[in-house]
Order: C-alpha cells, then structure tokens, then sequence
C-alpha cells in the first residue's frame, strides 16, 4: 500500500541557479524523506539545468513571520529614511562617491 | 596536484565561487579565516570611536544617523563572523583571538575620536576606504565571503554619504568649524590610506590571497583608487589637500603622491596606537558585562525546553 501523497513530509525547494548566487525558492514538494525529496526536486526544478545545487527543507521547519503583521513587525524601521544612501543630498560633482 | 587540486584550482581560473562543503586546500581555509575574522573584528572593533560621539553628537538627527550606522556595523560583524563559521571556526574562538591579540583588527580603529569632526571624517574617509576594498572583495572566491560583502556594500553607502554631509556642514561652516574639518582631515587622511595595507612587496599574504582570488585587486591599487577619487571630495568642501606632493599625472592616468609614513603603520599595527590597549580592554569588559545576559538567555531556553517537554508529555 503506497501511501496517499498528504501524508508523505512537505518539502521546500531552494535552487542556486550559478556557482556564487544565493539559492533561491523555487517550490515544494512531498516526499518521504530527505533524500527522496532531492532526487524528486532534481527531476521537478532542474530539468533544464536550472541550478547547480539543490536545497530541500521541512516545510515544518520553517519558521516564517505573519504577513498580516507586518505593519507593526517592520514599523521599528519604517521611519528611518536616514538609512538609505539617496537621504542625503550632495553636491553634483560628489554625488557618486 | 592530486585530483582535488586540480578540481580546486579550475574552479578558481573558471571565477566559479568555493562553497563551503567544496574540498579546498588547508592554507586557503586559514587564509580565509584570517582575513574574514579580521574583517569582522575590524567592524565590532570600528564602533568604539564612533559609539563615543553617540550621546554628544550635535543634534538629534545626527544622533539618530550615528546610532544607525553604528548598529550597520554590528551587523556587518555578524554578517562575517558568519562567513568565518562555514569554515569551521566557531565564534568564541574567534573572539578569544581577539581578546588575545592573535587576530588584529584594521589599525585605523587605534586613533582617537577627538572632535565631532572626526567623526564626520570617519563616515567619509574610513568608510570610503572601507567601500573601495570591500567592492573588490564582492568578486572574491570564497562564497558566503563574496555574499557577504555584497550585502555590506549596499549598507556602506550610507556611511560615507551622512559623513561626507557632516563634514560639508562644518567645511561651510564657522571659522572654526572649518578648522575643526580641516584639523580632522589632516589627522585621517594618513591612516586612511594605511587601511589598504603595507606595498604590495612588504606583504605577507598578498601573493597566494591574489593567486586564490582571495584578495582580487592589491593593495596599492586599491589605495590609488582612493587617493584619486578623494581629491574632488576635498575640493569641494574647500578644504586644503592634506599632500603637498598630490599630483595629477598624465601618463599614468593617475595622481603621484607621498609616500606614507610606514614606520607609524607597523607602531600602531605592534600595538603601539593611541588606543589600541583601551579598545581591547573595553572589548572585554563589554563582553564580560554582557555575560549575565547571555546566562539569562540560556536559563530562559531551558526553560522552554522543559515546558515543551512536560506539554508534549
Ligand atoms: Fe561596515
Ligand atoms: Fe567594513
Ligand atoms: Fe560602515
């Protein structure tokens, strides 16, 4: 007896599509375990040589921040416009440095 | 070459990246380790003269500006000191060489903050150095490194931006405003230039860091780069050009100038700077006071182990 796909492990896909480049989520997939899931994630993401290496996580593992709060989540930040290089008006012959 | 080297080596001519799990030579991972957790201890360190300026800094803009930029550099640390980590080194380590002077940090960082002025100059020169090496490194071979400095050079802009516009604001300032700017600019432009390291034939690990794309640019010409792109800065602020000797050269494409006092260089890099025993002693008293904090975290995640443990139970 195989069992249904929902109850094998949720994985999330990270590709790093060129040697140096941080890797990227593509997607997820279900599988059994670690090693399932890479192969399953080669034959699903890198068919067309997409990527150079390949990352599988638990989707379980993951922890992520609620999009709904991110109002009061990113608010410490929101007004600080003096962090940004573009504040600060110089002289046009120094602009660039 | 045993087949490893040779795999190592055609990844280095082909400019693809090391990555962490790759085989790479010992040599190459120590050589990194050096250089990354200097480069880390560099930015902890380079908030010390800055973070004094913090409380008397003259507005609260420019308090809020410093304190921002000051908490960018912590960052930065913790950006390298991760890098470092993926070769196997761990942080406590890392911070023990520190503590024992194993590992240096950029000698800049020895010389004193006396006026606000120098922090201005900081923002500006020391951070424009800071970003003429650190864009070199955004191509070094070693992944996480290259990643990181990609990161930190998007942040840097800022830096040298907010002190060049303290130092504008001083520059048309007061009589003595300006004498403050012109005193600060004479005292960090020196030790500016100094940040790129000793002449190419004087240093140690140039050779082999330029041969593993460590290091992808040498240090004079790097520092050429930021001797020419700081003249315009200076004339416009209307300031005096701290070298005499500065001259703009036709056939090289380049401005002559003098030759650094090395002697002060290896002085301060010896341990003999102004600041250099200050900066560790309160490395490690900071460190020292934060210890309860750093128990009051590990208590409070037993804690929460246990309770997860008896909830599941
Ligand atoms: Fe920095
Ligand atoms: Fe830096
Ligand atoms: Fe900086």
């Amino acid at each position: 007896m195989t069992k249904p796909t929902e109850k094998l492990e949720l994985f999330e896909v990270f590709v790093r599509s060129k040697r140096g480049l941080d890797h990227k989520h593509v997607g997820s997939l279900h599988a059994e375990d670690h090693e399932q899931a890479l192969e399953y994630a080669r034959d699903c993401y890198t068919r067309r040589s997409e990527g150079v290496s390949l990352w599988v996580v638990k989707s379980s593992d993951i922890c992520a921040s609620q999009e709904d709060d991110a109002d009061c989540f990113y608010d410490p930040n929101d007004d600080k416009p003096y962090r940004h290089a573009t504040y600060y008006v110089l002289p046009d012959p120094v602009n660039n440095m | 070459m045993t087949p490893e080297e040779q795999n190592f080596m055609r990844k280095i001519e082909a400019e693809e990246k090391i990555e962490p799990k790759d085989w790479m030579p010992e040599a190459y991972r120590k050589n990194l380790i050096r250089q990354i957790s200097q480069h880390a201890h560099s930015e902890v360190i380079g908030m010390q003269p800055e973070g004094n300026w913090i409380t008397r800094a003259p507005s609260l803009r420019r308090k809020a500006v410093l304190l921002s930029k000051v908490q960018d550099e912590a960052g930065h640390g913790l950006y390298l000191y991760s890098a470092a980590e993926t070769l196997g080194i761990s942080r406590s380590e890392m911070i023990e060489q520190l503590q024992s002077g194993k590992a240096k940090y950029s000698s800049i960082f020895n010389y004193p903050t006396l006026t606000w002025a120098d922090v201005a100059a900081i923002g500006w020169l020391v951070d424009g150095a800071a970003i003429v090496n650190q864009v070199s490194l955004q191509r070094t071979s070693y992944g996480p490194y290259s990643r990181g400095m990609i990161r930190i050079c998007k942040e840097e802009s800022f830096h040298q931006r907010q002190g060049y516009e303290a130092m504008l604001a001083l520059a048309k300032g007061s009589p003595e405003q300006k004498a403050m700017a012109q005193d600060a600019l004479n005292r960090f432009y020196w030790p500016a230039l100094m940040m790129f390291g000793p002449h190419d034939s004087e240093s140690a690990h140039s050779q082999k860091s330029m041969e593993w794309k460590i290091k992808r640019e040498t240090n004079d010409d790097l520092r050429q780069k930021f001797i020419d792109q700081t003249v315009k800065q200076i004339e416009v602020l209307g300031l005096e050009h701290p070298d005499k000797n500065l001259k703009w050269n036709e056939e090289r494409g380049h401005y002559d100038s003098s030759d650094l006092d090395w002697d002060e260089f290896w002085s301060v890099i010896n341990g003999n700077g102004h600041c250099n025993r200050q900066r560790i002693e309160h490395h490690i008293a900071a460190h020292d006071e934060g210890e309860w904090v750093r128990d009051a975290i590990a208590a409070y995640n037993e804690k929460k182990r246990a309770k997860k443990a008896q909830n599941a139970a």
